[in-house]
């Protein structure tokens, strides 16, 4: 029998905390209907997620979960696939929480490939503390702490993934659940750290202090801010100017970190 | 059979871990503590389990919680600085309960410090460093046998109550090596989680769908507020403090016809020993209480025999942190006398004897007392 | 010999704590009680280092030396340091290739004898000075039995380095002979 993506919800602790227009429950709803196309056990996931507002999302699935401290999941992640293997294990991470914070650990889980299947909620800004300024906001931005504009240049999740090692990676928007569906199928069907980066709106901070207060309207901009990868590689530097590309960049095999450990495991029995 | 080995502590405590049925480390290297990394990475791979460096001490300390869950016993071991980074987290295993180990091989510190020289510095940190009121049990060693012994009661205890355990040990017992005889297969009570465990546990992939947070919450792992958060901090505090008493492990010395006493731990603990013999052998009614595990305090204990007591004199290998405890456990009931020392040497045989009999004669207590 | 306090100093890298090492776990197989403390600062290579051997009939609880029996010197500023803290039958040895031996230190017993440079003219190479300087301690203090030295050397050593080490322990030994025998 097919499997319905509320059987991978606690539907029971809905409605969610997140606001009116929020992103984020677009995303937690791909990822449960991701997990239902490939039919898996709930008993053999884990969800695990760290702090802020996508770390809520760790509360939602009806699996083994763990909200663990900022930034901090992919460490724990990496201790609970290790000892079991035989778990599929999901992160649920905002930008901050992956790439400000939780940087060091990302980073060296992409260089391990260890199978871990990342999907990151990317908002731009720090939400659930009242709208600071994140590693992802856009140059020129506002936030609570960048009144005059964001001086500095914002992490691109994805040349960042590809560069430390991580073996599949992509990335779409909150415009596009279908896409998200796939691609979070897809990362964790792969083998190796799989890393889904999701554009999504936070119409209460990020939205309100940029002049862009309707979510509707955000997500009308991430539909004509992003490119397809295959146009956007055949478009000049001037035509790429303002756009984000989306899709699929990356998908190799390499060594996974957790299958490398338990071979060593038994070539160290033989020395 | 048992045989003679010539033994480092680190070692020792590797040793210790795997005998106790750990079979997950994490870590990062660090000074005096990296031997016991080295010694798993070799070693562990051979039993199945796990060892592996990662990228700093909190991806070391989340990693181990993380395998804790999955059903594995887990440890790390680090000092100082390694220790600081890891507060965090020994705060979240607190809360979530979960069974683990840290091992905290003390060097000077603050900060960088001195990587090389021995301290107990840590005391007050291994109790009090991650924010909030939290339980954690808190276990010393002064001899290489012992570092074994207790990594191994460390696991023992982690999985009976489901709480962070950290054993302290310091650069100098993590460096020493001594002829031993550690203990056989068998020899030594294994605690395994299972159901008849004081404070049952359920794992990750055994189909219970879990849900642990660092946030306080209700017995079904969701967030709570109010009334129910401050029943869940009591409950896991108290878990520890209720059973103070069961857990407080310690060796007395000429304590019936003691009118001067010291108490020490760690390291310390061995200066002690052979100051004490000199001091009975010179007549001195000296007694000794040589503390095996610092937290919970062995308060009730302390206040008992301090009212017997003339002078009580606490040395260790800081500016005055047991000493505190020992000052409020007593009540006033004895003078209490502080010898600390700093300089990363440990603290000598001659310095206690010195003390005992400057501070028995003249009665002196805490701030008169002549420190190195 | 009911408890012999050995101090072994130099420089890091000179493999002082895998002499003391050799020492103790010798002393341990022939039933005696041992403690091998180190002391390094945080360089791996130079900077000061010692090793802190304790053997004794009787259990060993304070685990550090404050007077030592034995003090081996392998550079000037180890011998500078650690001279003027001698028990009163102690007994020192210094390499003469590296330590100029000042002439107010007479009091204790010093014999300086040529190990780094016995350890490059017969082996070609100064890395086994720690060996070297084993052999000529064992044999001028009677410690231990050379086959229970012999035998931990070989066991702490690899393969490849074995009959190198053995050699130097022997040549370390030889050295204590020519001395006596000049004194004679």
């Amino acid at each position: 029998m097919a499997k319905d993506y509320r059987q991978y919800l606690r539907v029971a602790k809905l409605p969610h905390v997140w606001c009116p227009g929020c992103g984020h429950g677009i995303i937690t709803h791909a990822i449960a209907g991701a997990m239902a196309d490939l039919q898996l056990d709930p008993d053999e996931l884990a969800v695990l997620g760290g702090i802020g507002c996508s770390g809520r999302a760790s509360f939602l699935f009806e699996t083994d979960a763990m909200h663990t401290t900022h930034g901090r999941a992919v460490a724990f992640a990496t201790g609970l696939k290790l000892a079991r293997p035989d778990l599929r294990v999901l992160l649920v991470m905002g930008d901050g929480d992956a790439l400000g914070i939780g940087g060091n650990h990302f980073i060296h889980a992409c260089r391990r490939n260890i199978d871990l299947t990342a999907v990151i909620y990317n908002n731009a800004i720090y939400g659930q503390t009242g709208g600071q300024l994140a590693p992802t906001t856009p140059t020129e931005k506002r936030s609570t702490t960048s009144p005059y504009g964001n001086i500095e240049h914002p992490f691109d999740t994805v040349r960042l993934a590809v560069a430390a090692g991580a073996t599949y990676v992509a990335r779409t928007t909150s415009f596009d659940f279908p896409e998200i569906v796939r691609f979070v199928r897809r990362g964790i069907a792969h083998k190796g750290f799989s890393v889904i980066e999701v554009l999504t709106q936070c119409p209460t901070y990020y939205g309100r202090l940029n002049d862009l207060r309707d979510p509707s309207q955000m997500l009308y901009e991430f539909k004509l801010q992003t490119i397809p990868l295959e146009e956007y590689n055949q478009m000049s530097p001037e035509e790429r100017a303002g756009k984000i590309p989306i899709g699929e960049f990356l998908c190799e095999e390499r060594t996974e970190f957790v299958e490398s450990y338990y071979s060593l495991c038994q070539l160290s029995r033989s020395v | 059979m048992s045989k003679q080995e010539f033994v480092q502590g680190n070692e020792a405590c590797a040793r210790g871990a795997l005998y106790a049925g750990c079979r997950f480390f994490a870590g990062y290297p660090i000074t005096p503590s990296s031997e016991i990394m080295e010694y798993l990475a070799r070693e562990m791979p051979k039993v199945g389990g796990v060892c592996v460096q990662l990228e700093d001490e909190i991806a070391s300390i989340s990693a181990v919680i993380g395998a804790a869950w999955g059903g594995v016993k887990a440890m790390t071991a680090t000092s100082g600085p390694g220790f600081s980074l890891m507060q965090e987290n020994i705060g979240y295993a607190a809360i979530t309960e979960t069974p683990c180990v840290i091992v905290d091989c003390q060097r000077w510190g603050p900060s960088t410090g001195q990587p090389t020289k021995a301290a107990q510095g840590d005391v007050m940190q291994a109790r009090w460093g991650t924010h909030g009121d939290h339980p954690v049990i808190v276990l010393t060693a002064s001899w290489v046998r012992e570092v074994f012994e207790m990594t191994v009661h460390a696991f023992n205890l982690a999985e009976q109550y489901r709480v962070p355990v950290i054993l302290l040990l310091d650069e100098v017992l993590a460096h020493l090596r001594e002829n031993v005889t550690l203990p056989a297969a068998g020899e030594l009570e294994i605690v395994e989680r299972t159901e008849d465990t004081e404070e049952k546990m359920l794992n990750f992939g055994e189909g219970a769908r879990l849900m642990v947070t660092g946030m306080a919450h209700d017995e079904t792992g969701f967030p709570a507020q109010g009334e129910k958060a401050a029943q869940h901090l009591k409950r896991i505090v108290g878990k520890i403090e209720e059973r103070a008493e069961r857990l407080m492990r310690y060796q007395g010395f000429y304590l019936d016809d003691a009118d001067y006493l010291i108490i020490s731990y760690g390291i310390t603990s061995r200066a002690v020993e052979a100051a004490v013999e000199r001091l009975r052998a010179g007549g001195i009614p000296i007694g000794w209480l040589d503390l095996k595990i610092l937290w919970p305090f062995p308060e009730k204990l302390i206040r008992e025999i301090s009212s017997q007591m003339k002078y009580i004199l606490v040395p260790e290998l800081n500016l005055g942190q047991l000493v505190r405890e020992v000052e409020r456990a007593a009540a006033g009931q004895a003078p209490i006398a502080h010898l600390g020392r700093v300089d990363g040497s440990l603290i000598t045989p001659e310095e206690i004897c010195k003390h005992v009999h400057v501070g028995a004669l003249s009665g002196q207590t805490r701030g008169s007392a002549p420190t190195s | 010999m009911s408890t012999q306090q050995i101090r072994l100093t130099g420089a890091g890298g000179q493999g002082l704590v895998l002499a003391g090492i050799i020492l103790a776990e010798a002393a341990m197989r022939e039933g005696y009680n041992v403690a091998v403390a180190q002391s390094y600062g945080p360089e791996a290579r130079l900077g000061a280092s010692r090793a802190e051997v304790i053997i004794s009939t009787q259990k060993i609880a304070y685990p550090q030396i404050d007077q030592p029996d034995l003090l081996l010197c392998l550079t000037q500023e180890a011998y500078d340091k650690y001279i003027s803290n001698l028990g009163e039958q102690a007994l020192v040895l210094a390499d003469s290739s590296q330590v100029l031996i000042a002439t107010n230190h007479l009091k204790p017993k010093i014999i300086a004898l040529p190990l780094q440079q016995a350890a490059i003219e017969q082996i070609g190479s100064k890395l086994v000075t720690n060996v070297v300087a084993l052999g000529a301690l064992n044999a001028l203090a009677q410690l231990v039995s050379w086959e229970h030295l012999a035998a931990v050397v070989v066991e702490r050593t690899p393969q490849k380095y074995r009959a190198q080490n053995l050699k130097a322990l022997e040549i370390g030994c030889a050295l204590t002979q020519t001395t006596k025998e000049s004194r004679a």
